[in-house]
């Protein structure tokens, strides 16, 4: 019973999520948008590396970089989608406190409408990666592509992000949309520190360490070495990571997975307990 | 008998963001009530005395500072899922919804939230949007509609889950007459219709609440001054007398809450009339011919006169020591 609840919940808001996402323009102005986006966000960095490198695409760092920009597309849709549908339904709709009040785990209806955010990246990100392969030559040979280290790190990173997105969901609860501003910040530590455009080991080594302990470090190497193995071979020694096995790669991913669930779970029952104790939940600032 | 709400003790203080930035405000102070299942209870006070922050620690929204709460049995700060199966909550002058949604799917989706069946959902949106006479509306972007009838879907998202026990926050707050009557009527038809339904009020108007409720709670400052039946809460002042007096501008009205007979006295000028409108409590007749010597003394001209019985507002104005407004 409990379950099937939740499972309602979740398709439920799934659903509105897509009427969120989808619904504001005719279907194919939306998909023209849903191409045109992604593509574009990542021509400007496309751009940025050939006036830098002299219009030379065809090399492994070109294809590591296209890669991991697409893959991050994921990273901030996720965390930004999930404390988004806090903020959007307090401050806009005005709709929090009904769905609070609602015999629902509110986590469950923030990760339903997360979901469509994820359904609607995934075409981005898709999208992108067809166009560098077509017209950019990035370095992926769908023949060659190892799916027991891709499927399973997809998967798991996703997961960690939806983890990671309910923490910052539970600081949305208690900030107001300022609290954006604490997710840009996040997500752009990730940017910079988990070896997304350029490897870690540019980094000065005290920045490393810090990327050593975040798991979209590990999660865009193992999204990279699943889907481009060959590339991955090339750059050996240069991504810093050399030095994990696959399995390693996964495993830790899998155990900062679990690690955040822990952490993610106890930030977001503390800021919805002391956001029901300062009263934020139907708080509007008119921001 | 169960109660539907029972309320020991209950304390809310709103601390300053800063403590440099102000005092801290209790809103509400040692509030103790018993809500008996199946009543229609109104709760009646001015602004900022505590009303909405009862609702919203009944509806689990807020926690309390001090004492407990509970509601259908279930302590609202440990028990909240359970609470939350069996209530609602409506706020007057909501214009919340999801504008890109039809009025019917805004309506299906909180109904799924709440677990019932779809079909049960479809058949009870229908009957609701056409009571409210909204069925013309149901399938319009909620964006579209006027912000009486985004409040009348709330009032409607209210119902439609069938709570034991409903929290109205001012629900027809900013409506117009024909809207406010339509929903007066509905909350009267939704208590009675079956047993063990219950619905916490609260509301400006002193008519809305004589009217509706079983059992009136005045608050203010955070406590509750009275608790009884309209009528009872009337007999408070049943020795007393109202007098209305409209007479021209005044411009001194220091003496008269002083003559002997009066109890209370407010007044209102009206600038742009050129009128000062007296109101009296008072403990004896005699008190009239008095106050009729005092406005004459002021020089004021008497432009009407009327004597009342005591209604609810005197028993707010006694109880409060102020009017609404």
């Amino acid at each position: 019973m409990a379950v099937s609840h939740d499972l309602r919940t979740f398709k439920n808001a799934a659903w509105l999520g897509w009427q969120m996402e989808a619904n504001w323009t005719d279907p194919f102005v939306f998909a023209t948008y849903s191409i045109v986006k992604p593509v574009a966000g990542s021509l400007i960095l496309v751009f940025m590396y050939l006036v830098i490198t002299g219009g030379e695409t065809q090399t492994p760092f070109f294809s590591y970089m296209f890669i991991g920009n697409a893959f991050y597309m994921f990273v901030a849709e996720v965390l930004f989608g999930v404390t988004w549908v806090i903020h959007d339904d307090r401050e806009h709709y005005m709709t929090l406190k009904q769905v609070y009040i609602a015999p629902i785990k509110f986590y469950i209806y923030v990760f339903g409408r997360a979901a469509i955010k994820i359904a609607i990246t995934t075409v981005g990100v898709l999208v992108t990666l067809a166009f560098g392969v077509i017209w950019l030559g990035v370095e992926i040979d769908l023949g060659a592509v190892d799916w027991m280290v891709f499927i399973p790190a997809l998967l798991v990173g996703l997961l960690t992000m939806l983890i990671m997105g309910l923490a910052l969901g539970g600081v949305t609860f208690l900030t107001a949309k300022h609290g954006m501003g604490i997710n840009e910040g996040i997500a752009g530590v990730f940017y910079v520190l988990s070896g997304v455009i350029f490897p870690i080991t540019v980094l000065p080594e005290w920045a490393q360490s810090i990327s050593y302990l975040l798991p979209v470090t590990y999660w865009m190497e193992a999204l990279r070495r699943g889907l481009s193995p060959d590339l991955m071979t090339s750059l050996s020694g240069a991504t810093g990571l050399s030095d994990f096995s696959n399995l390693e790669i996964l495993l830790t991913l899998a155990l900062s997975a679990v690690a955040f669930l822990f952490i993610s779970s106890a930030i977001f029952r503390y800021a919805d307990k002391t956001a029901r104790r300062k009263g934020k939940i139907d708080w509007t600032t008119s921001y | 008998m169960q109660s539907a709400v029972e309320v020991k003790g209950l304390t809310r203080v709103f601390e300053p963001k800063k403590k440099k930035e102000g005092k801290s405000v209790t809103a509400l102070n040692k509030v103790d009530l018993r809500i008996e299942s199946g009543e229609l209870f109104g709760l009646l006070g001015p602004n900022g005395a505590g009303k909405t922050t009862l609702l919203k620690i009944l509806s689990t929204l807020l926690l309390p500072t001090a004492g407990k709460a509970f509601v259908a049995g279930f302590d609202v700060e440990k028990d909240f899922t359970e609470v939350r199966k069996r209530i609602n909550m409506v706020s007057g002058g909501e214009i919340s919804g999801y504008g890109l949604l039809t009025v019917k799917e805004n309506l299906w989706m909180f109904t799924q939230f709440y677990g019932m069946k779809s079909s049960v959902a479809k058949q009870r949106i229908d009957e609701l949007l056409t009571q409210f006479g909204l069925a013309d509306k149901k399938d319009e972007k909620v964006r579209t509609l006027s912000t009486g009838q985004r409040q009348k879907m709330n009032v409607i998202r209210g119902f439609v889950t069938d709570p034991e026990i409903i929290f109205l926050d001012e629900p027809t707050l900013g409506l117009d007459v024909n809207a406010s009557r339509v929903i007066r009527d509905f909350i009267v038809d939704w208590v009675q219709a079956k047993e063990n339904r219950t619905v916490l009020l609260t509301t400006h108007y002193m008519m809305e609440a004589d009217q509706l409720c079983d059992r009136i709670a005045i608050i203010d400052d955070g406590r509750i001054l009275a608790c009884d039946t309209p009528e009872n809460l009337k007999k408070l002042v049943k020795m007393n007398r109202t007098l209305k007096l409209d007479v021209t501008s005044l411009k001194d009205t220091s003496k008269f809450g002083s003559i002997a007979g009066v109890e209370q006295f407010t007044f209102q000028d009206d600038a742009e009339k050129n009128q000062t409108y007296l109101k009296f409590i008072l403990t004896h007749d005699s008190a009239v011919t008095d106050i009729i010597s005092e406005v004459q003394r002021k020089g004021a001209r008497i432009l009407s006169l009327q004597k009342t019985e005591p209604t609810l507002e005197d028993v707010f104005i006694k109880m409060v020591g102020k009017g609404f407004e």
